[in-house]
């Protein structure tokens, strides 16, 4: 992780040229313009409020407006414990959000669980949802959620996001079918 | 300091107070079931209690406990009621506190409900009929106040595996779903 996110440009370079010009362009748009919907649901939110406020400032990676409906959304964080009932919910705002998305797990109890092992908490949000890039934590640093957030945005630039890689594999099918 | 709580009780519901006691500064009366509504009634009204704030309710469920260093004869055994439900009443005017114990076993785990006495109780009694699954006779709805609908059992019981999950949802290409392998189940 950390030799990809120090390659320099040449080598940035080489791993863009394997994708046209228009992908390139339009994933480099995507990752500098996030609009994060923060499904916000335990004591992690706290953690987020200060990296989204002025001293961690989520802004600088261009992911700075929380958008409070999932149709405007292209980035789930879902901070803080996900609990068995909420699962239905947590579908349903994750396929309300147009595609491509993308899907941060902020924290250990939306990554595994934590340490709730019991009857009413979900081991993990990618028991319902996929996830692209989980933070570890109880709660994470800011740093932490800086870091995993270019690491995202390495991962848009590169087209290796779970639902970018879901769309090239429909557009594989559908023009196999065609055929 | 609210001893003198349980003597009055004592001298108006013998029949009705099994036993009482004192424990961390808390006093408790061990109430029989039939009687709990008449003597809960009477600790509200009279003048001299006033019992007018409702701390909380809850249960205590008694199975498989054998605490290290008490004698085997005060160990849970079969015979014994398996639940006591504990009502925490307080009263803002008297500054006294007292706890009603009410005892239930498991193949009968009904207690009369308190939330026509105090209103506040009754959610109180849905969370302790959710968790421990204790009937309220008398309760004007009994529902799950916390699980959804389709939970089957009641996790704070004892004998509930500690970690079986009942999920509602989960992702078709998981490894290991649990909601496909239960139906599998029901189909052999």
């Amino acid at each position: 992780m950390a030799v990809e996110l120090t390659t320099t440009r040449l080598e940035d370079a080489a791993k863009w040229a394997k994708q046209s010009k228009l992908e390139r362009a339009t994933n480099w748009g995507r990752k500098f313009s996030l609009f994060t919907y923060p499904f916000v649901t335990a004591c992690c939110g706290m953690e987020f409020m200060s990296v989204a406020g002025p001293k961690y400032d989520l802004a600088r990676f261009g992911a700075e407006f929380p958008r409070f409906s999932p149709r405007q959304s292209d980035l789930l964080m879902i901070v803080g414990t996900i609990t068995e009932k909420q699962g239905p919910a947590l579908k349903r705002v994750f396929d309300q959000m147009a595609e491509p998305k993308w899907v941060i797990a902020f924290g250990v109890c939306a990554s595994t669980g934590g340490f709730y092992q019991n009857y009413h908490s979900m081991p993990g949000a990618d028991q319902v949802i996929p996830v692209d890039v989980y933070i570890p934590g109880c709660p994470p640093r800011p740093e932490q959620v800086l870091d995993a957030l270019i690491l995202l945005m390495d991962r848009i630039q590169n087209g290796r996001g779970h639902s970018q890689l879901r769309m090239k594999r429909e557009q594989l099918i559908a023009s196999a079918t065609e055929e | 300091m609210a001893q003198k709580v349980l003597d009055a009780l004592e001298a108006k519901f013998a029949h009705a107070v099994v036993r009482t006691g004192s424990a961390h500064g808390d006093e408790i009366a061990w109430i029989k079931r039939e009687n709990l509504v008449e003597v809960a009634r009477w600790l509200r009204d009279d003048a001299a209690m006033s019992f007018d704030y409702p701390v909380f309710c809850t249960c205590i469920d008694w199975l498989d406990w054998k605490p290290i260093g008490l004698p085997p004869e005060q160990h849970w055994s079969e015979d014994k009621p398996r639940f006591t439900v504990c009502y925490q009443l307080r009263s803002l005017t008297h500054r006294h506190r007292i706890r009603l114990e009410i005892e239930a076993p498991e193949h009968d785990a009904r207690v009369p409900s308190l939330s026509e006495l105090w209103p506040a109780f009754n959610w109180q009694e849905r969370e302790t009929f959710d968790m421990y699954g204790i009937r309220f006779d008398g309760h004007p709805d009994l529902r799950r106040i916390y699980l959804y609908e389709e939970f089957v059992g009641y996790p704070l019981r004892k004998d509930y595996p500690k970690e079986k999950r009942q999920p509602l949802v989960r992702r078709d290409d998981l490894p290991i779903n649990p909601i496909k392998r239960a139906g599998h189940e029901e189909k052999r």
